[in-house]
């Protein structure tokens, strides 16, 4: 038994993204029909040429009638899922997963969240009966055990720590500022980060990431019918998505450096695409910077940094815009914004842009013009201890 | 009349916060006073101080009590019982009875004395007393008040189970008269001009007093010590001054450190008094609560090594006084803050509380019989080997923990921001993460905590959501 993935076997065709951020004047409808749209012009095709739709959304719908009510879809198969952060990745891995089988020739991924509308501060659980016993910890609480555990396992003192967090928020904000889409479009200085209010431990309130609506979509048909629907097609080299055994919370030997679901997932990804070194192969890294620290860890884990080495990559720049490997070119999370059910889509959209050499050129990354054709996103959903993890893997170019 | 029983057991629960009495006059311009009085924070109610209190009675003791009665003036719920609450915290078995005494402060010496006559009949008993007391602000009440919880085990003596203090004679006067009283749901009593209780209180107490001593073959001077207990001050002191006992006999009443805990109070200075008592030493205790009861008590042998590993005298002087009187104010329900921007706590549900009963009142977490892994919560599938129903369940109410890791969640809904969450490793194995609560804001890695019961929150439908958190490990002295 393994884990053999479909590389190469499916290619993404077309896509589209809404700005995020706060769309006080568009519904769930309102976002789902323009990602939707610019998918499907962007691949040229209509709705009639889709034979089915993966819906992710967290909280904002249920069912696929929440994306077939909003385009009078034609009795068409629509799946609804969810999977905490990762649900955007899931639409987009169950809708590859049914082209590669044959079972449908054209297939739309989309995600979709609308937060602000529920007039809360941060994520807000989706109530299940229960004895009243779990964590009262809010996200940014749990997230917030990673910034001491790694400090104290590295020998990183507070004030060196603060100083790499900041420079991952001040490197987001960098990118965002240059993505007319993101949610936040100004450079926040590591001056203004480390000043700003405390949310949960030693992270302030730009350690998090924006709270906001959003949609994004993509299209997928057989590689060998790409070519159809345009020339640049992105290639899906390896999909991967593990649910952890949640022990780590109740787990003395878990440390809270790192996330082995990640470290799961990406062996697993980085194996079904045939990438061994990641951090020269990979043009970009779009990757799940929900607070600052999880960044951090997500270098390592992820491969991109040797063990208890990732802040000194930090401090050197090597994920910056001009980096060595950027990661998250877009803003990503922090400041592109997080509608949860779009962000894995939306992180697709970047690598879609960047590998097509369609990214706007006040963000274009030197790596895809020196020739690397491949790209990540991955997802994190739960928290420290206790989460799922998605991983892709994408290129622009077919295997040899 | 001589007995052959007598209290086999008891403990006492004053929470760690105290109100300076001159907060109220520095923020009010009134009330006030000098000293402070114990507050149970913003996740403790009387359940949780009863429950607590009787942690400490039963703490190492192998033998198990027949009944539980509870008793309190402020009970959490009305209508459903309090004391199968205070049941489950204890994990005492199905076929212990439990029912709550409540409404007046005399419920409480009530309770006692009908644990102690279903002891002589053979059956053990604890009598658990609860109580939070305040009243309007700027009030005598308020500041007067006190919130604590005391448990007494009465019992035949046993060799397992020796009485500590025999039960040597009792009597009781009751009259009809109106001293303090509250409209249930009321957030404050009413008490009538105090000269009268103090004249309708005295005869009835000496009567009572006299009733008990003549039954004990005992002189008032004869008596070692003598506690006069009763929310009616100035009778209670009225009383101590006249009833004949010797100057150096009178117990102190606490009230200048903790105020008066009401139904609590009576088992609260019966415990302190007997943290100090000699073996063969008499002690009377006379409750005034719309009437009278007076019982006299005499130390056994067995009450030095009886005695609980925490007594009163340590938890009167660990007390934090920082307590901002805005605090007292609004853990009282006399100030209405404004919210965080989060959605209400969820209550928990019935059927899920019902089925994790063991684990969310008894703190009962699972350990691996297959490969000894400790698991919290408890699971069926074991998180280490993956045994599945393997599991044998293993209580870790009562062991000592550490602080593995921490964090301060300014979001978090809490009736005391901020909350500060914890990550606790037990001794001999089991990690949670849970809730650090009695914290003076010394919170470190390495440092040690026990868990407490507590009210986590009340939902918007009225339920209470009890379950367990840590505090920081106050007292060290072992048993």
């Amino acid at each position: 038994m393994a884990s053999t993935g479909i590389r190469d076997r499916v290619a993404i065709v077309g896509m589209g993204c809404t700005a995020f951020g706060e769309h006080w004047d568009k519904g769930v409808s309102d976002l789902l029909i323009e990602s939707s749209t610019a998918a499907m012009t962007s691949a040229g095709v209509t709705r009639e040429d889709i034979d089915a739709y993966w819906l992710g959304t967290m909280g904002s719908g249920t069912s696929g009638l929440t994306l077939s009510r909003a385009l009078r879809l034609d009795n068409k198969p629509v799946t609804r899922l969810e999977n905490f952060c990762a649900t955007g990745s899931e639409a987009l891995r169950n809708a590859c997963y049914a082209v590669a089988s044959g079972a449908y020739d054209m297939a739309m991924a989309i995600g979709v969240e609308k937060l602000k509308d529920s007039g809360f501060s941060g994520l807000v659980p989706t109530p299940v009966p229960g004895d009243g016993t779990g964590s009262d910890l809010t996200a940014p609480a749990a997230f917030s055990l990673l910034a001491p555990a790694y400090a104290r396992r590295y020998g990183v003192d507070d004030a060196e720590l603060k100083d790499v967090l900041a420079r991952i928020a001040s490197k987001n904000h960098h990118n965002g500022a240059r993505n007319p889409r993101a949610q936040f479009r100004k450079e926040v200085s590591r001056e203004t980060v480390c000043a700003a209010p405390l949310v949960a431990g030693a992270l302030g309130v730009f350690d998090c990431s924006g709270v906001s609506d959003g949609s994004a979509a993509a299209i997928v048909v057989r590689a060998e019918d790409a070519h159809r629907y345009t020339d640049k097609p992105i290639y899906v080299k390896g999909l991967s998505f593990v649910a952890g055994p949640a022990t780590g919370t109740s787990d003395p030997a878990y440390d809270y450096t790192t996330f082995p679901e990640v470290v799961a997932s990406a062996r697993d990804a980085y194996r079904q695409a045939g990438v061994t070194d990641p951090r020269r192969e990979l043009a970009l890294a779009e990757v799940h910077d929900c607070f600052t620290p999880t960044e951090l860890v997500l270098m390592e884990d992820l491969g991109f940094a040797d063990r208890g080495f990732g802040w000194k990559e930090v401090l050197a720049g090597t994920y910056e815009l001009g980096g060595d490997l950027p990661v998250n070119p877009d803003g990503g999370l922090k400041a592109f914004g997080h509608p949860i059910g779009a962000s894995g889509l939306r992180m697709m959209f970047e690598c879609w842009l960047q590998l097509r050499h369609e990214a706007p050129p006040e963000r274009r990354i030197a790596s895809v013009d020196a020739g690397r054709t491949l790209a990540l996103t991955h997802n994190l959903g739960g928290r420290p201890g206790e989460c799922v993890s998605f991983v892709s893997v994408v290129g622009s170019e077919p295997s040899a | 009349m001589a007995s052959s029983v007598g209290i086999t057991g008891y403990g006492a629960y004053v929470p760690y916060w105290r109100l300076t009495r001159a907060a109220v006059a520095a923020a009010l311009g009134t009330g006030g006073g000098k000293g402070t009085r114990a507050v149970a924070s913003y996740d403790e109610d009387t359940t949780t101080l009863g429950v607590e209190a009787a942690r400490v009675a039963l703490r190492g003791r192998a033998d198990e009590p027949g009944t539980l009665y509870f008793s309190t003036t402020d009970p959490a719920y009305a209508d459903k019982s309090n004391a199968t609450v205070v049941h489950a915290a204890l994990r005492l078995g199905r076929d212990v009875l439990a029912v709550d005494f409540g409404g007046a402060v005399r419920s409480g010496i009530g309770a006692l004395l009908a644990a102690a006559g279903a002891a002589a009949g053979g059956a053990a008993g604890l009598v658990v007393l609860a109580d939070t007391r305040t009243g309007l602000p700027g009030g005598q009440d308020e500041t007067a008040g006190g919130d604590a919880a005391s448990a007494l085990l009465l019992g035949r003596d046993t060799p397992g189970a020796p009485v500590l203090a025999e039960l040597l004679a009792q009597a009781s006067a009751t009259a009809e008269f109106l001293d303090r009283w509250r409209v249930p749901g009321a957030s404050a009593s009413r008490v009538w001009e105090e000269r009268f209780g103090e004249q309708a209180y005295l005869p009835l107490a000496h009567e009572a007093f006299a009733a008990a001593l003549k039954d004990a073959d005992l002189t008032p001077d004869q008596l070692d010590r003598v506690i006069v207990a009763g929310t009616h001050a100035r009778a209670v002191r009225a009383f101590a001054a006249r009833c004949g006992a010797r100057r150096d006999a009178l117990a102190p009443d606490l009230t200048d450190a903790l105020g008066n805990p009401g139904t609590a109070q009576a088992g609260l200075l019966l415990a302190d008094a007997l943290d100090r008592a000699e073996p063969g030493q008499t002690i009377a205790l006379v409750v005034l609560a719309d009437g009278a009861t007076a019982t006299v008590w005499r130390a056994t042998d067995a009450l030095p090594a009886g005695r609980p590993a925490v007594g009163v005298a340590d938890q009167v002087a660990a007390g934090n006084d920082t307590l901002p009187y805005a605090s007292f104010l609004t853990w009282k329900g006399f100030l209405d803050r404004e919210p965080p921007r989060r959605p209400d706590p969820a209550a928990p549900a019935a059927p899920p509380s019902l089925r994790s009963a063991a684990w969310k009142f008894g703190f009962v977490a699972s350990k691996c019989t297959a490969c000894g892994d400790v698991q919290l919560p408890p699971g069926r599938v074991c998180k280490k080997c993956a045994a599945v129903d393997e599991a044998t369940p293993v209580a870790l109410a009562d062991t000592p923990a550490k602080i593995a890791t921490f964090t301060v969640d300014r979001l978090a809904y809490t009736p005391s921001p901020p909350l500060v969450g914890v990550v606790v490793d037990f001794d001999g194995g089991g990690r949670t993460d849970c809730e650090l609560t009695d914290s003076a804001g010394d919170v470190a890695i390495g440092q040690r905590v026990e868990m407490t019961f507590r009210r986590v929150v009340t939902a918007g439908n009225g339920i209470h959501n009890y379950f367990w958190k840590a505090r920081p490990v106050r007292f060290t002295k072992e048993r």
